[in-house]
């Protein structure tokens, strides 16, 4: 589905991301986790062309990126990101929005099959309730919800996502994350962010770690998500047992206190 | 969809017959004041009368300004407002006006007006524009980028530099000189030119016609630079085209009509407050309000102490501030908040 080959990129204030190898299998659901700064945003951006290689390229569909338009793509792919919210529109027509890549040219309205993909998204993940309400009124979690619905209207084949879970609750967190893995359960391939270690452990099939913009260790999350090496990327002490239910890893944090304590003991 | 069509005809409709109204008003006002009856009567068989003439060479060149300044200042108001996702922006803050108002005023120091005729001075108006636009855009462009905060910056820099070369040669220029120069920077409608009048109308309707092509795009953008990429919008070259577009309709306006404040900015607030943030409505809905508006502060400009005539911009001011002031303790909608 995607492959990137020696991918070199970054800005100008000189972060970069070097030489980075990396392929999503069609299907996939694939988790990008990192310490802050360490380039998981960058990546992204350079997927959907925010900024351009340095070096190496980035096939979608065993085709140079650089060579879709931009509409072709953002019919390919869509993107979640931090911060997207016009708090002025309604929610159907933030929703609505997503279908622009798929109009033709000089095409002012929506036509009814736009209208009724926004449905089925909007349906999906459980906002048709909200259509009529504004986007300023609505609740965090409500409103990560319509992000996506409103990607889904896009009808991409690769879902991005920029750690959609800050800001929210554990129930809204785990609504989210079910609903991406039912997407992805559905045939749609998806690459997110994620911050939260433990999230990222229960719904990833694939990890990729990533440390001062460079792959630091990819693969399932029982390899990936070790103590030694959390503690040599995040620079902090853990300790990783499996989670009862899954067997999936499960990070437990150690406050200063405690690890005194123990070593005092 | 079906709904939200029948919604926008219905603001078109509405929009459009205060827009006639207004100038139906106008043409019937004035220091001989002309009886709305007989303005159909004189249109059809009046040729050669001195009220004929009075609605053909007088008041209706000023409506048809009007309706092509308006409409050109408030739409590139509109634009600019969406694509700097900025609600201060103004047609006049990228300094367009004040590259123009240089022009004009060197042109009349150097009484190149009077050598080669008055038509120069639009000229020379249009040529400050220019220059400024192209400073601008090629002071903002890196690595191809188009750096919308920079431009903003660069824009009001560049006001403030135009504004002092200003100071200066009106400091240094002769007292009969002097009065020109603050005739034209106040602004007005006055233009005997029928050329340069069907001009404008022409490149503000074309101008419409044009934002047109880039709604969707300026929907997309409302989201932000990022994600309008996201959604498939070539944003380097929309951005440059809708400058450009915002730019020219500036600088004719600039040019013709001298700097006449507010519209640009006021009128794009006011109509999103009621037609909604969506520019497929808001494009034409800002034109066709922002002709009204200006036509409608001409005929007041005009009429208040007549025969004497105010500057309009005292008009557009006074007016537009007072009624926006008021619409906005009234309804919270700015560009960006509900």
């Amino acid at each position: 589905m995607l492959e990137i080959k020696n991918l070199t990129c970054g800005y100008d204030s000189g972060f970069l991301l070097k030489d980075i190898n990396l392929k999503v299998e069609k299907g996939e659901l694939t988790g990008i986790i990192g310490p802050n700064g360490s380039g998981k945003t960058t990546l992204l951006r350079a997927i959907t062309r925010v900024i351009g290689p340095q070096k190496g390229e980035i096939l979608l569909e065993k085709e140079n990126i650089e060579r879709f338009s931009f509409k072709e793509l953002a019919k390919k792919i869509a993107v979640v990101s931090q911060n997207s919210v016009a708090d002025f529109m309604t929610v159907e027509e933030f929703v609505l929005l997503g279908r622009i890549p798929h109009r033709r040219r000089l095409q002012f309205l929506e036509t009814k099959v736009d209208e009724r993909i926004a449905q089925e998204a909007m349906a999906l993940t459980g906002t048709i309730q909200l259509k009529e309400r504004f986007i300023g009124d609505l609740s965090c979690g409500e409103r990560q919800l319509v992000v996506i619905a409103r990607a889904l209207a896009q009808e991409p084949r690769l879902l991005l996502l920029d750690e959609p879970t800050s800001h929210l609750d554990i129930a809204h967190q785990v609504k989210i994350l079910d609903l991406i893995k039912k997407l992805n359960k559905n045939g749609l391939t998806v690459i997110i962010v994620l911050h939260e270690l433990n999230l990222a452990s229960q719904y990833c099939d694939r990890l990729i770690l990533f440390n001062n913009g460079f792959i630091y260790k990819a693969g399932p999350p029982q390899k990936v998500l070790t103590y030694e090496i959390i503690e040599e990327v995040y620079k902090t002490v853990v300790l990783v047992k499996e989670n009862p239910i899954s067997s999936k890893p499960y990070v437990f944090l150690v406050s200063e206190e405690e690890r005194q304590k123990k070593g005092g003991a | 969809m079906r709904n939200k069509l029948i919604y926008w005809l219905i603001w078109i409709l509405v929009l459009g017959g205060i827009l006639l109204g207004i100038s139906i008003f106008s043409l019937s006002v004035g220091s001989a004041g002309i009886p709305v009856k007989k303005i159909v009567f004189l249109i059809l068989e009046g040729k050669g009368t001195t009220e004929y003439s009075i609605i053909f060479d007088i008041r209706l060149p000023r409506i048809l300004l009007g309706f092509a300044i308006g409409g050109a200042l408030s739409l590139a108001g509109v634009i600019l407002q969406g694509m700097f996702r900025n609600p201060l922006v103004e047609p006049y803050t990228l300094g367009i006006s004040g590259g123009a108002a240089l022009g004009v005023c060197l042109n009349i120091v150097l009484r190149l007006h009077q050598t080669f005729g008055i038509f120069t001075l639009p000229l020379f108006g249009f040529l400050g524009a220019s220059l400024v636009i192209l400073l601008e855009y090629s002071l903002s462009i890196r690595r191809g980028i188009l750096k919308i905060q920079g431009l903003l910056l660069t824009g009001v820099m560049i006001s403030f530099i135009a504004s002092s070369l200003i100071m200066l040669i009106m400091a240094v220029s002769r007292v009969e000189d002097l009065h020109g120069i603050v005739f034209w920077m106040m602004g007005s409608l006055e233009e005997p030119n029928w050329f340069l009048i069907k001009s404008v109308v022409l490149v503000s309707i074309l101008g419409l016609i044009i934002s047109y092509v880039f709604c969707l795009d300026l929907n997309a953008f409302s989201l932000g630079e990022e994600e309008a990429l996201h959604l498939g919008i070539n944003i380097e070259r929309t951005k440059r085209l809708l400058f450009i577009l915002a730019s020219l309709l500036t600088g004719c306006s600039v040019s013709i009509a001298g700097i006449i404040g507010f519209v640009g900015l006021v009128v794009p607030h006011f109509v999103r407050m009621f037609v909604g943030g969506d520019h497929r409505i808001l494009l034409v809905s800002c034109f066709l309000c922002g002709a009204g508006f200006l036509i409608f502060c001409d005929t007041l400009a005009r009429t208040i102490i007549s025969p004497m005539e105010l500057p309009i911009g005292v008009i557009t001011g006074i007016l537009g501030g007072c009624l926006f002031v008021y619409a906005l303790s009234k309804k919270q909608v700015l560009l960006g908040e509900k």
